[in-house]
């Protein structure tokens, strides 16, 4: 990312995002009071939600909602309209930054493929009785509101938890609901909080509704087809709570025959326990032995008919992947990011949360703030903030490190009403040498040998609780 | 302060839950702050198959420890066991002393610097509980290390960023 780039990027707010914002607030103060009990203020801003999406296919069924709700009558098919039409607002404030983003950085994306398709859905109907109960406890929550949650709210969720864990096709179900879970659980009573993270729980919130609608998410990405060809790795972004983490790799493919290099994102996820933290994450994911020695090792890797779906995800196969040549990170971003075709985003994904713009950084002079220790990064006269609470356990990556680098590979993402970027990895001169240090370099274990001996001190977590699942659970 | 509040409500990736500290769980493999309680299983010191089950209730801080089959643990004797003092003392390492004490309602927590210290700060008695939902909880935990893994993406895990390397 160049000054002039980053200047375009920060010169104000796109048009209409502010006040889009400001409906969802609306909404989102409804749900931490609760819809039993609206009053007159709160209804009102329902209204100007609903008022908002009147003149689109949603419009009809959201002003009945709002009209049923403010009567005092919440029922499901309401509420799943108030989502939707929440779902949309974000929808439009994503497009709206993206589009930003997109013309800031010059890249070039692909077009979505058009409404999906109208094929009845795949999945059993047994599995709509799960999210018929996930539905029954979200109306309680949207009924409760944020503010009344109490032990036994939370604790309602457990059967129907369990249930969904045990059921591979509504994972990312299970995986929210579970997350939302624990947040309320530690928050509880969550009426003595000092402050509520209302538009992260409405978040959550909606999600989870549009996730449990009968039948299933509509819009779930559809294999564009099998890949094949080079994929270079640009840096690892790692997700986590409690009881789930996720490796995603950004990087470029180069397919076979010499087609566009295309921006792509592949995935590993597992469940895990709180107690599982730091560098022990990578020994949940070593089903993938090909990519996690590619990550500790910088290599780039062979990959042969991975389906690649139109949502820009690869579905990796650790067997159809071979270990290739050694590909430095910057390397691959200095030559390949400005043509790579970046991939579309599927309509219900669109949500500022998931804006993650890989982007190269340098040239800059890097600042450390004395309030919070914040970093920013001076490029061109422009700042650019730094998400440094974005650095994960299980990688090397530290503040430190950041404020004393020279050139940054992220992620540009968008969150509180601003730009910052989340480092990959960064080059930093440490005792008068340039060394890079990437967030996926402990892939095969710590290679600091102060965290290899705390590693060894602690104990191996995982087989710790492994051994102890293998004599309790199944007697 | 109101402007960072309000920003902070702003924040789709808020942090709500402060991270968890790395422990050693070989004694304890399992503490937590849930159904208010402090509760957590206690690995037998003597017998690989035998786990004790512990908790100290939030507010009144009536304690428990059993075996997962409710034999009373034998350490009961008008005070808390050693089971519960290393509950306490690992859920200290876990979560951090303030929201261990604040949890369980612990007052004039000045100068305590240890789960011991919060040990002799209970003011509450021995009440039976029974141990069934705790142990359950505690497979249920256990359960999570079964579940396969996916390389179907999650993309609700956005809102969940891996944080906190302050090293």
């Amino acid at each position: 990312m160049l000054g002039a780039q980053l200047a375009e990027l920060l010169d104000g707010a796109p048009p209409g995002v502010g006040e889009a914002l400001d409906l969802v607030t609306g909404f989102d103060e409804g749900l931490a009071h609760g819809f039993a009990r609206l009053g007159d203020e709160r209804a009102t801003a329902l209204a100007a939600m609903a008022g908002a999406v009147a003149a689109t296919p949603l419009g009809e069924r959201v002003g009945e909602a709002v009209g049923k709700i403010a009567a005092g009558s919440v029922a499901d098919a309401h509420l799943t309209a108030l989502a939707g039409a929440r779902a949309a607002l974000l929808g439009a404030v994503h497009d709206a930054l993206l589009g930003r983003l997109d013309a800031a950085l010059g890249r070039t994306r692909a077009w979505w493929g058009g409404p999906p398709s109208q094929a009845p859905a795949t999945t059993a109907p047994a599995t709509d009785n799960l999210r018929g109960g996930c539905r029954s406890w979200l109306h309680e929550l949207a009924i409760t509101g944020w503010r009344g949650v109490d032990h036994d709210l939370v604790s309602a969720s457990g059967q129907t938890l369990q249930a969904l864990l045990a059921e591979p096709g509504l994972r990312r179900l299970a995986v929210l609901v579970d997350g939302l879970a624990a947040e309320l659980r530690a928050s509880c009573p969550v009426r003595t909080m000092e402050r509520l993270p209302v538009r992260r729980w409405a978040d959550l919130w909606a999600r989870a509704l549009l996730l449990s609608q009968p039948g299933g998410w509509p819009g779930s990405p559809e294999p564009a087809g099998p890949v094949s060809g080079r994929l270079l790795i640009l840096g690892v972004d790692v997700h986590e709570h409690g009881t789930a983490v996720q490796v995603q790799v950004h990087g470029v493919l180069e397919p076979a025959g010499g087609a566009t290099p295309r921006l792509v994102r592949t995935s590993v996820a597992a469940a895990k326990v709180d107690t599982i933290v730091g560098p022990a994450l990578w020994r949940l994911l070593r089903g993938c032995p090909v990519l996690l020695a590619a990550l500790a090792e910088r290599r780039s890797l062979d990959v042969t008919d991975l389906p690649l779906l139109d949502s820009g995800d690869l579905l990796w196969h650790d067997d159809r992947a071979r270990a290739g040549k050694p590909a430095d990170p910057f390397a691959t971003a200095r030559v390949q990011l400005v043509g790579a075709l970046a991939p579309a985003v599927p309509p219900l994904d669109r949500h500022p949360v998931r804006i993650a713009e890989p982007v190269l950084v340098e040239g800059y002079s890097a600042a450390v703030r004395d309030r919070r220790a914040a970093v920013t990064l001076d490029l061109g006269g422009n700042a650019l903030a730094v998400d440094v609470d974005r650095l994960p356990t299980c990688g090397p990556l530290t503040p430190e490190l950041v404020a004393a680098s020279s050139a940054c590979l992220g992620l540009v993402r968008w969150d509180g009403g601003g730009w910052m970027l989340q480092p990959l990895a960064v080059q930093a001169r440490v005792k008068r040498r340039t060394i890079a240090t990437h967030n996926g370099d402990w892939a095969l274990g710590p290679t600091d040998p102060k965290v290899v001996k705390a590693e060894a001190k602690a104990g191996d977590a995982v087989a710790v609780l492994r051994e102890r699942a293998g004599r309790l659970l199944r007697r | 302060m109101d402007a960072d509040r309000a920003a902070w409500e702003q924040c789709s990736a808020a942090r709500v839950v402060p991270p968890v500290q790395p422990r050693k769980l070989a004694k304890v493999p399992f503490v937590e702050l849930a159904d208010g309680r402090l509760q957590g299983v206690v690995s037998s010191g003597s017998d690989i198959q035998r786990v004790y089950v512990s908790s100290i209730t939030v507010g009144t801080h009536a304690y428990n420890c059993s075996t997962n089959n409710n034999r009373p643990c034998g350490g009961l004797r008008g005070s808390p066991c050693k089971h519960l003092q290393e509950l306490v003392a690992e859920a200290v390492l876990q979560y951090g002393l303030d929201r261990v004490a604040r949890y369980l309602q612990i007052d004039a927590c000045d100068g305590a610097s240890s789960g011991a210290d919060l040990m002799g700060r209970l003011r509450g008695r021995h009440e039976p509980t029974p141990a069934a939902i705790v142990f359950s909880r505690f497979l249920r935990h256990l359960a999570y290390l079964e579940l396969p893994d996916t390389t179907e993406p999650i993309p609700e895990l956005h809102w969940f960023p891996a944080t906190g390397a302050v090293r």
